[in-house]
């Protein structure tokens, strides 16, 4: 760096941090705001493809006896609905959002492991390109998202369908995990000093509890996948009853990830949540540790409910007596986030802009959900509900009410941060309104249906049943929904340009994210932060306190402690790098290779090592620069 | 949760003559215990429901006020001095609350607990025993204690419990009729029961409710439940073979049923044909459907079915049968006998 004397601190930062230019430099981002933004680019990409999906499902579904669409390719769409939806979407929006924003919450550069980093946003990427592709090629997966065996074994699905489901779905939960592991270590090692556990953001809290559940419930939907696969391609009998297997032991390990899928679908946004009814209540949440303590126990209890997705699958009575009582008592936690926010916005003082609308409404819709939820728990009431039109409609309720909702207004409350702009409040408005009226239009009366004895995943249902009236009704809210999420389009995409200037800290926010520059540049902080207590920017009194002894010149992070957040290291950070794409280039030629030939996965794994091997080949500069600067960083005031 | 719009729409429905696949009009003594359940579940989620939104429009007009009367100062100045003062009254409702949710979650466990033993304690004298298989898409049905066996129909007398034992030949289905019972699995390599008892004679259709592949959406059942002499009057009329073929045409038409592919998958007592991998075709033209409660049973829907069923069944086992004009004829006329 030969003109680092002439040029200010903030252009060597800049300089030192930002990616190369070029398409091989595009190729070889690892900044973490370039890969998190890709990454939300894409789960946006496939919500609205997933939507589409649910369009043509509902306008097959729209009359009775329909012709408009054969049952072959219903069965692929609502399987491609699910799988989109819940692999493709809900959990990677979360990280996205986590990558791009932890650091900036926490006051730190950038993310631990950024090549790990852009590696599983590539593998994601070419995963889930890899299942649309096999969809539109007509090979799209038909056995639904939750591929119960034997339906989903040779016998009963031949063809490569459930073969290229299986792995994908494997695949990019490869890139779930590694991203769970770059948000914990982020958060506990990179904070910035001061900011003890005890006044970290409710959504770094939120995100650390979320990325335990995929590291423990994860693995279990890769190990059913891949026996499903094992048994499928070499002939192993991991499901197969009459060979020694057993059918219910997919069920098992599939919904012992299923279920805590659903928390960690709905867990990211409760630190959304808090984030913004503090904001907008103008005071801190009320509750804080009982938050904590809330989301701890939800992702605990979490994992002992999956049986209450098998009651009708006769096992035993007490057995499904402990799930129905496990199934109640997460109820709790929930409640006391629910009555923490409601004192939040009692005692506080409210302004009702875009974002905290949604946050109002998602309360009545989970609620809602929550309700007809401890209705599924019950064994006697699921085994008049389990696989009806209830429960479509309580998993929307839960899933769009717990996660969507919060999205939006997420995306709302940080798009001046994001892009240095406003959105419009207007549009914003509108588009709310549409939203929450058409999702009520469609969802609320597939309870009815339920009850009135439709079952779920059926292409087409007789005339004469009662059904047709709430069929069509559901129809219209759908187009509803899409409206408004071709409305959110058009205000994130005219807000770009013509949005009001936002400035660093529009809403009068707390948190450290509201101290960087919108849109932050190139190494977050142009002075690192030393935090005070749980709202920083609140106390402005503290915020002199600054961190000495890091190089502008050099990728170097500080590492702080893991509970007290003292500073611990400076470290140095990979720089950008072409190596983590190439691996995952050759990490997709292996897992596509696999589905044809079990062989691939032996010849394809050469080219993966030989690509790793040169992503982490060590460079003599960086090694040296790490062993003379094995000093401790400090906190100056 | 409106109760009012759902109890609305299930008064609506009970006026109407439609086809009765209801959770909601019980018709049986299961079904009515948990429809018990579910009245006691849904006025006390509605009560909280209503309690929790209350809340919340109390907090919004009450926060609302507050900044109005902050307004004079600067909006934007957050109210730090939570911070700093321990906020005692606003944790204590909180802990308040909390006890009462917990509260309510016991309550809707005992009634849980106390409805989930009323089901287990049906008596069971003089039990009806019936084994149901399922098949990719049609029910095969055995009459265990009276030795018949017929498909895609359920006779049950009426104020009789009935033990329905599930298995399945192939891939896992659901057995649901929902106006009688919960539903419960039938899954490959296992065996489970169900019991239930119709209380109201009836009509009452199932529908598989397990996602069992392509036609998951066409498997059908009718359940009827009739006068326990009307009932017998049925079973004695199952027990008998099929009858001898009258006239020169029917008999044509058997030989062309045991010629044709027909005999490889169906079975009709008292002939050659005893085929288990298709329905029992003993006493078809006494069903009033076709196809898993697909079609209505009468001559044109079955010729067109035997013909092409893929066209209205695609993914079903059976193969298209182009006969020749005279043998179709004649194999309806057989089949059309078969009472």
């Amino acid at each position: 760096m030969s003109d680092a004397a002439s040029a200010t601190p903030a252009e060597v930062l800049e300089q030192t941090w930002r990616d190369p230019p070029g398409l091989w430099g595009w190729l070889s981002a690892v900044n973490h705001k370039t890969i998190a933004a890709r990454f939300i680019y894409v789960t946006f990409g496939f919500f609205v493809a997933g939507g589409i999906l649910a369009l043509m499902m509902r306008l097959q579904l729209a009359r009775p006896d329909s012709r408009l669409i054969g049952p072959d390719l219903y069965n692929q769409l609502f399987t491609m609905h699910g799988t989109t939806m819940m692999f493709l979407f809900a959990v990677p929006v979360m990280q996205a959002v986590a990558i791009w924003l932890l650091p900036l919450m926490l006051g730190t550069r950038t993310v631990a492991f950024p090549r790990m980093n852009a590696f599983a946003f590539w593998i994601f990427l070419f995963g889930g390109v890899m299942l649309f592709a096999a969809f539109l090629i007509g090979a799209g997966p038909d056995a639904g998202w939750f591929a119960y065996v034997p339906l989903a074994n040779a016998d009963y699905s031949p063809g490569k369908r459930i073969d290229i489901w299986g792995q994908m779905i494997t695949f990019t939960e490869t890139a779930a995990l590694m991203e769970a592991i770059v948000i914990i270590v982020t958060i506990f090692k990179m904070r910035a000093p001061g900011m003890t556990l005890d006044r970290m953001p409710l959504f770094a809290w939120a995100m650390l509890v979320t990325s335990f559940i995929v590291l423990f419930a994860m693995p279990a939907v890769m190990l059913a996948s891949t026996a499903l696969i094992t048994d499928r391609l070499v002939d192993t009998h991991f499901y197969d009853p009459e060979l020694g297997g057993d059918a219910l032991l997919w069920q098992h390990l599939f919904w012992f990830f299923g279920h805590p899928e659903v928390y960690l679908i709905f867990i990211p946004p409760l630190g959304v949540i808090s984030a913004i009814i503090a904001t907008f209540s103008r005071r801190p949440m009320v509750g804080y540790r009982a938050m904590v303590l809330a989301l701890i126990a939800t992702g605990f209890l979490s994992f002992g409910l999956w049986v209450h997705h098998m009651f009708a699958t006769n096992l035993p009575e007490l057995g499904k007596a402990f799930f129905t009582a496990a199934s109640l008592m997460i109820a709790i936690p929930t409640a006391v986030q629910i009555f923490c926010w409601i004192a939040t916005l009692w005692t506080g003082r409210l302004h009702l802009r875009t974002p905290l609308l949604f946050i109002l409404a998602f309360f009545v819709i989970l609620l809602a959900g929550g309700l007809t939820g401890l209705m599924l728990a019950s064994v006697s009431l699921d085994t008049q509900l389990h696989d009806t039109y209830f429960v479509v409609a309580h998993l929307h309720y839960v899933l769009l009410g717990g996660a969507v909702f919060p999205m939006f207004g997420a995306f709302y409350y940080w798009y001046p941060k994001f892009t240095g702009r406003m959105m419009s409040e207007r549009l914003g408005k509108w588009q709310f309104w549409l939203f929450f009226i058409g999702f009520n239009v469609t969802f609320f009366p597939m309870h009815i249906l339920g009850l009135e004895g439709m079952p779920r995943r059926v292409y087409t249902y007789p005339d004469g049943m009662g059904w047709n009236a709430i069929n069509l009704v559901a129809t219209m809210g759908a187009f509803m929904i899409a409206a408004s999420v071709l409305l959110f389009i058009v205000n994130a995409w005219r807000s770009r340009r013509r949005g009001a200037p936002a400035g660093a800290d529009p809403w009068g926010g707390g948190t450290l994210e509201w101290r960087a520059a919108s849109p932050p540049p190139a190494a977050n902080f142009d002075v690192l932060p030393v935090v005070h207590g749980r709202y920083p920017l609140w106390q402005p009194a503290a915020l002199p306190d600054r961190v000495a002894g890091i190089d502008p010149a050099l990728r170097e992070v500080l590492l702080t402690s893991v509970t007290a957040a003292e500073p611990d290291h400076r470290m140095l950070m990979p720089s950008p790098s072409p190596w983590p794409f190439v691996t995952a280039l050759a990490t997709t030629v292996l897992f596509v290779g696999s589905i044809f030939t079990p062989w691939a996965v032996v010849w394809a794994s050469l080219p993966v090592a030989i690509t790793a091997t040169f992503w982490f080949w060590p460079r003599h500069s960086e090694s040296r620069i790490r062993h003379e600067r094995e000093v401790r960083p400090e906190v100056r005031s | 949760m409106p109760a009012t719009l759902l109890s609305c729409c299930t008064a609506a429905g009970a006026v109407s003559p439609r086809v009765q696949q209801s959770a909601v009009q019980p018709a049986g003594v299961q079904a009515e215990t948990i429809f018990g359940l579910w009245n006691v579940t849904l006025a006390l989620c509605t009560a909280v429901f209503a309690a929790i939104v209350l809340a919340l429009l109390v907090a919004l007009w009450r926060a609302h006020r507050a900044r109005q009367a902050a307004a004079g100062s600067s909006t934007l100045a957050p109210d730090l001095a939570p911070l700093h003062h321990p906020e005692r009254r606003v944790h204590r409702a909180i802990l308040w609350a909390t006890v009462v949710a917990t509260v309510g979650l016991f309550m809707l466990l005992v009634a849980d607990m106390w409805t989930a033993r009323a089901l287990a304690r049906l008596p069971m004298k003089e039990a009806l025993r019936i084994e149901l298989t399922g098949h990719q898409y049609w029910w095969e049905v055995r009459y265990t204690d009276e030795g018949f066996s017929t498909a895609n129909e359920l006779h049950l007398p009426v104020g009789r419990p009935v033990v329905v034992t599930l298995k399945s030949r192939d891939v896992i289905h659901t057995l649901w009729v929902p106006n009688l019972a919960g539903k419960r699995d039938m899954i490959p390599g296992r065996t489970a029961t169900i019991s239930l008892r119709a209380d109201r004679p009836g009509v009452y259709r199932a529908q598989c409710a397990e996602f069992c592949g392509l036609q998951h959406a066409l498997m059908a059942l009718p359940v009827t439940a009739v006068a326990p002499a009307q009932y017998e009057h049925w079973a004695r009329a199952r027990k008998a073979a099929a009858p001898e073929p009258a006239t020169d045409s029917r008999r044509h038409g058997r030989d062309v049923f045991v010629r044709a592919a027909c005999v490889a998958c169906h079975t009709i007592a008292g002939t050659m044909a005893s085929g288990t991998l298709g329905p029992d075709l003993t006493h078809l033209a006494s069903r009033p459907t076709l196809a898993a409660g697909m079609l209505p049973n009468d001559r044109a829907n079955l010729q067109a079915w035997i013909v092409d069923p893929h066209r209205f069944k695609l993914g079903a086992n059976m193969p298209p049968n182009p006969l020749p004009a005279r043998d179709m004829h004649a194999l309806l006329d057989y089949l059309e006998s078969l009472e």
